[in-house]
Order: C-alpha cells, then structure tokens, then sequence
C-alpha cells in the first residue's frame, strides 16, 4: 500500500509536456500565417544628387540616345517616332557602336541613354522604355560574359566579381548611364 | 524466453514525440525571425506595371515604400492620384523632403520602393523624385511584377 502511494505522488510532480506541442503548433501557424514571404521586385536606378551651382558636365550630342515619351505614350527616338520593341535594338547598337557610325556613341563608357518624358506621361509607357533600355544592357552584359567564357553576366557575377574579388570589368566597360531628365521649367 | 521478447518489443511500437515541441519550435523561431509584422495599410491603388530587366531586393529592412496611385474611396470607387508614405496619405508634396530625410539618418543604407499604379501619370512620380534627390535618398527602385509572355 505504502509502495502505491509513493508511485502516485511521483507521477504528479511531472510537468505534463504533451501539450507542449500543440501550443507550438498554435503559435506556428500564427506566424506562418502572418509571414509575408514575397520578395520585392523592380527596376532599380539611382537618382542624381540634387543639382547645386554646378552645371552637370557638357555631353556630346553623338554620346547621347535621346528617347522621348509623349502623353500617350508615343515614342521620339532621335528625334524619329518609333515604337517600344525598337529601343532594345537601338540601345545596342548606340552603346556597342564604338565610334564607327557618326550618329552613335564614340565608347560604351561614354554613352548615355536620356529618357525624357512629359507630366502627362503614363508610368506604363515610362516603364517599358526603362525595362526595355535596361533589357539592352543585360544582353550586352551576358555578351561580354560568354566572351569571358562565363555562361551569362549573373555567372560572371558569381564566379568571378564576388568568388575572386575582382572588380567588375564589364560594369566598368559598359556602365549604364541612364539619365532620367529633369523635367521642364516651363512646367 | 518467447515472453522475454515479447516484452522487448513492445516499447519500440510508439514513436518517441519527446522531441517533437523542439522540431516544432525549431520551425516557429525560424518565422518568427523571418516575418516582418504590421504591414501598412494600403489606401491607394497600386496596380503595379510589368517588366523583364528586374532586381531583387533582399534585405526587405532597408526598404522604405511609397505608394502612389488613385485614392481608394468607399464602394469600389477610386479618386485622384495621391501620395502615401506609412500610413499616411501625404498631403503637401514638399513635405516627403523632411520625412525622407529623417528616414535616410534612420537608415543609411534605404532603398525607396516606389510603388506606383501602371495608369499614373509622370508628372507627380517626377515631383516625388525631385523630393527625394533634395532628401538625399538616392537609391529607389521602380517596383514591378514579373512579365510573363
């Protein structure tokens, strides 16, 4: 009998952990819940510092792809009306032209691509043109990287620029100078 | 002898859950560190454009947002293109210099997302980058959704 009662107090002094998992599950499920897991996406520039005293440096009239966008979204390319799927091909040609053509730019390092657009511009069309320049410079980039023996310009990122600590050679060659212009006075 | 067995193996027919809450809380501690509580309260709408040339942000805790598009009013209706930062609607555009710039000493590093919906116009997205040049916050990054042909 004594032996009995022993072996009952013993059991109660246990903290009982079978719920210990339900109460993690609960707590569980209200973070998985709550998490936001998607990642931001976008298009990524850097604005100019605001403009002081100093005029910016003058830009020779060839060194610069000049893109306009009208109010519905209507393209001025060169002072020519085109259409979005011709910048991609144009920025190529612009910024690979290495002085041989006079229209284009003298070197990849100084090209410029200007995109202006008007108050009443959609964001849409602003957008496309963006993506569409920067599409331009991805290809160039995963160009030069298959020359470098690498499989595109993210590999080459990879494996060389961030692997060796290397700087980034075909950043510096090809720089991706897109100006975003400063909107009219007069607006 | 056969008996002794028996009683062997009984005890092996249970799957040990001793360790199960530490599995359970091995997963909880991972969302939790992962999760960023109280999202904002969206008040405009922001139907964002597609594009192909996209970057990732990864590190969601150097991001400041700012959303720009037409004001949500009740019964599906929607008004003028307005601005908000937070929770708030900003009512003087002038006003983001100040509220950047206290964000950008806050964080060095920020990154400004703009969220902005596909059909706004040019002229209040340049107004706002006007701001944030003066603010000093440079780094932006025009949020988009993935093109699918």
């Amino acid at each position: 009998m004594a032996g009995l009662l022993k072996k009952k107090k013993r059991r109660e002094s246990e903290i009982p952990t079978a719920s210990m998992a339900d109460i993690a599950f609960l707590l569980l499920i209200f973070f998985l819940v709550t998490t936001t897991i998607n990642v931001d996406t976008g298009i990524g520039m850097v604005l100019p510092p605001p403009l002081d005293e100093q005029e910016p440096p003058p830009v020779r009239e060839r060194n610069m792809l000049k893109i306009l966008v009208n109010e519905v979204g209507q393209l001025l390319m060169e002072d020519q009306p085109a259409a979005v799927d011709q910048v991609r091909a144009e920025v190529k040609k612009h910024v690979t032209n290495n002085g041989v053509d006079p229209n284009y730019s003298e070197s990849p390092g100084q090209a410029i691509i200007s995109i202006k657009t008007s108050s009443q511009t959609p964001y849409r069309a602003y957008i496309d043109v963006l993506d569409e320049t920067w599409m331009a410079y991805r290809e160039i980039w995963d160009n030069e990287a298959r020359i470098l023996g690498q499989r595109d310009y993210a590999s080459y990122v990879a494996n060389v620029v961030e692997a060796q600590d290397a700087p980034n050679e075909i950043r510096e060659k090809y720089p991706a100078a897109i100006s975003i212009a400063e909107p009219d006075p007069q607006q | 002898m056969s008996g002794h067995f028996k009683k062997k193996s009984k005890p092996k027919q249970d799957i040990p859950t001793a360790s199960l809450p530490d599995i359970i809380f091995m997963l909880l501690i991972f969302f939790m560190v992962t999760t960023v509580l109280r999202e904002n309260d969206v008040r405009v709408r922001t139907q964002l454009p597609a594009a192909e040339a996209l970057t990732k942000i990864d590190q969601k805790r150097l991001v400041s947002y700012i959303w720009i598009g037409p004001e949500k009013l009740p019964g599906l209706q929607l008004g003028n293109t307005r601005v908000q930062i937070d929770d708030a609607l900003i009512e003087d555009l002038p006003g983001i210099r100040s509220i950047m710039y206290r964000k950008l000493t806050e964080q060095p590093k920020l990154i400004v997302s703009l969220k902005v919906d596909e059909t706004s116009e040019m002229g209040i997205v340049q107004e706002v980058e006007q701001e944030l040049r003066q603010a000093g916050t440079l780094r932006i990054n025009y949020s988009t959704t993935r093109f699918v042909q």
